[in-house]
């Protein structure tokens, strides 16, 4: 008889300690499954968050670093220099990426680092039970924004998907959602587009994914749901951001112009006049 | 064969680094370290490493981090203000056990400072900085050679203790330039190694479908076993300071005062010296050459006949209190300046003077503490 369904083999059998109707569960096996069928387990390396996330090597049998707080894209660009073959991913919710790692998220995708982000965007802080988030949608309300978030006093959410997709340097930015059979389709085959681009050496690119925190909300899982489709799709809307081609321009600096060196050495201030005492 | 060349202290120890086996190099512009920067991007594509100039030094110490935990001999060089943004990346990469280099050439603070040379950085790089139990391995050096050749040594006692290794310069050494041999620098490592990971199978280089998962990480929500993690790097420090104490003792054996000073201070006090001869003081030099571990036992020794101590710093005194620490019989003295200024050997001496000439007065070579 014809296997139909199974666990894709890069997961583990560790149950996750995420709560009920989290879809950070749902996401990872849909990661999982897309890294099982690119057939690229005994190469990826991931880089887990500080977030609910955190744990997440202990559900992946591929190999992990787990990163300080919105620094996974600089972890994630070290471990790529160094193994330009192998394929690199970072793992991060929205304060993860949108807020205390910003400059990483915005440096990693203008240099357009050869790795792949997954961007979880659960509009609240998670692991810190609660707080507003930078995708915290206005008159929401949360631990730190008790009469809902205002502008005047804590300004808007933040599109990374937009902001990014106006940078040169990144191939390929989707906006995803799990809340429905067709939208996880669409977040597995955005995922395998995304890794692909890896895979060839295209550059830099990041699937954002709409989230729900139904513990933090305060609603049950289809409620939560429910929110996510009436709320949080218009304020973050889904599509595909950018998918382009990049020229990545690469000098020969082997045969490089000596002259031209020694004309960037002298433009530096003097220091020269700094003399030892001695 | 010698291989003598003039050199900048930043030059020699960014040369250093490549021929210890290192082949990437993440950093972020500030005076007065900007010249490691620039022999990098000068020099890594050519050798088909990597230099990258990060959008800060919290990324750059983080690309550290993913690299060292990668398998590779990385670095990443700062000033004052620079270090400071690293420390948390520096936790992180202790408490990951993972081994790099960083340099920091140290100009005076606090906050923007200013770009001359200072020694005001020991306490942040010498008692932690970043937050946790854990510890840096220090080399501080004082010429132009050993900018080099302790750079190649932080890389090997990283490796060995899986540690984070630093060498604490400051603007002079960075800037100045000495005649430098690299002989001794290519000594320890094989070049044949260099993109060859075996030796540290614990590195995230891709599972191949071969072997279990490798996990770089330094959280640990369990007490019991933290406490267990944090009790074992402990017996690692413990095996550094057995084994890894630098110093130098420079001048006469039975000499009345004892400097004590490492780095730039350490060459001012060997003109000093010269300079109380024709007072007709004997001073002798300690110099620690590892800031930790700090060459306790070797400073008591030094210490053990003179009349007085000196400590030379620039900076308003932070090393004195490790010399506090392991001296408690002989007054001790301090002569320093901030700011970017530079201890002149004339005002190290009157401090030498005066503290001979104190004891002369008591009649006594007793100290009860407190006078400095
Ligand atoms: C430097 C630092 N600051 C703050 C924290 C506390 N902290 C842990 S997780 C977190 C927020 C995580 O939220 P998010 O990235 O949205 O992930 P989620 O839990 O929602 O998946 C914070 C602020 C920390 N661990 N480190
Ligand atoms: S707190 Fe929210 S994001 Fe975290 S595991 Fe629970 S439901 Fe998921
Ligand atoms: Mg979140």
């Amino acid at each position: 008889m014809e296997k139909v369904f199974s666990k894709p083999h890069v997961l583990t059998d560790t149950p996750t300690h995420y709560c009920p109707g989290c879809t950070h569960g749902v996401i990872h096996r849909i990661v999982a499954k897309v890294i099982d069928d690119l057939g690229i387990e005994g190469d990826t390396i991931g880089i887990s968050p500080v977030g609910c996330a955190v744990f997440m090597y202990n559900y992946f049998h591929c190999d992990f670093q787990q990163a300080a707080h919105g620094r996974a894209p600089a972890v994630a660009t070290g471990v790529k220099r160094v193994h330009p073959d192998k394929i690199v991913f970072t793992y991060q919710g929205d304060g993860d990426l949108a807020a205390i790692g910003t400059a990483e998220t915005v440096h990693a995708a203008t240099r357009g680092e050869n790795i792949t982000i997954v961007y979880i965007n659960n509009s609240i802080y998670g692991m810190t039970g609660g707080q507003m988030a930078p995708t915290t949608l206005m008159g929401q309300v949360t631990q730190t924004t008790p009469y809902g978030r205002e502008a005047s006093t804590q300004g808007f959410p933040i599109g990374i998907a937009e902001m990014l997709s106006t940078l040169e340097g990144p191939s390929y930015i989707k906006r995803c959602a799990v809340d429905s059979i067709k939208h996880i389709k669409d977040t597995e085959e955005s995922l395998r587009v995304a890794f692909q681009r890896q895979i060839d050496k295209k550059g830099f690119s990041l699937v954002e994914i709409l989230s729900t925190c139904p513990t933090n909300w305060g609603m049950p899982p289809l409620e939560a749901m429910e929110w996510e489709r009436e709320n949080v799709f218009k304020v973050f809307p889904l599509g595909l951001y950018k998918d382009k081609e990049i020229n990545f321009y690469h000098k020969d600096v082997a045969n490089a112009d000596e002259k031209a060196i020694k004309a960037s050495e002298n433009s530096g201030t003097d220091c020269d006049s700094i003399k030892e005492e001695d | 064969m010698s291989d003598k060349v003039l050199m900048k202290g930043n030059e020699a120890a960014a040369e250093a680094a490549i021929r210890a086996g290192c082949r990437y190099f993440f950093g972020y512009p500030i005076t007065p370290q900007t010249e490691v920067s620039a022999y990098m991007a000068k020099k890594m594509p050519k050798i088909d490493g990597v230099f990258l100039q990060a959008e800060s030094e919290v990324a750059a110490i983080n690309m550290v981090f993913g690299a060292a935990g990668a398998g590779a001999r990385a670095m990443t060089s700062t000033s004052s203000p620079g270090f400071s943004l690293k420390q948390e990346g520096v936790s992180y990469i202790a408490g990951a056990d993972l081994p790099c280099v960083i340099l920091d050439v140290v100009r005076a603070g606090p906050g923007l400072g200013g770009i001359q040379a200072a020694q005001s950085d020991y306490f942040q790089v010498t008692k932690g900085g970043g937050h946790g139990d854990y510890r840096l391995i220090v080399l501080a050096p004082s010429t132009v050679q050993e900018m080099a050749t302790f750079t190649a040594l932080a890389f090997d006692l990283a490796d060995k203790y899986r540690n984070p290794a630093l060498v604490l310069s400051d603007g002079i050494l960075g800037q100045m330039m000495e005649p430098i041999d690299f002989d001794d620098v290519e000594a320890g490592f094989d070049p044949s190694k260099i993109r060859d990971f075996s030796d540290k199978p614990w590195a995230t280089t891709g599972t191949n479908c071969k072997r279990g998962q490798n996990l770089i990480k330094s959280i640990n929500t369990n007490p019991v076993e933290l406490e267990q993690e944090n009790i074992e790097r402990y017996a690692k420090y413990a095996e550094v300071e057995k084994n890894e104490k630098r110093c130098e003792t420079i001048g006469v054996e039975n000499a009345d005062v004892l400097f004590v000073a490492y780095g730039t201070s350490a060459r001012i006090c060997k003109n000093t010296i010269e300079l109380l001869k024709k007072e007709r003081v004997t001073a002798k030099l300690f110099r620690p050459i590892t800031l930790w571990p700090f060459p306790d036992d070797a400073l008591k020794l030094a210490a053990k006949n003179v009349k007085a101590v000196v400590v030379v710093e620039m900076s308003h005194g932070q090393m004195i209190e490790d010399v506090r620490l392991n001296i408690q019989d002989k007054p001790i003295y301090f002569s320093g300046r901030s700011g970017g200024m530079i201890p002149l050997p004339a005002d190290i001496a009157k401090v030498a003077i005066d503290a001979v000439s104190v004891i002369k007065n008591d009649g006594s070579n007793t100290y009860e503490g407190g006078r400095e």
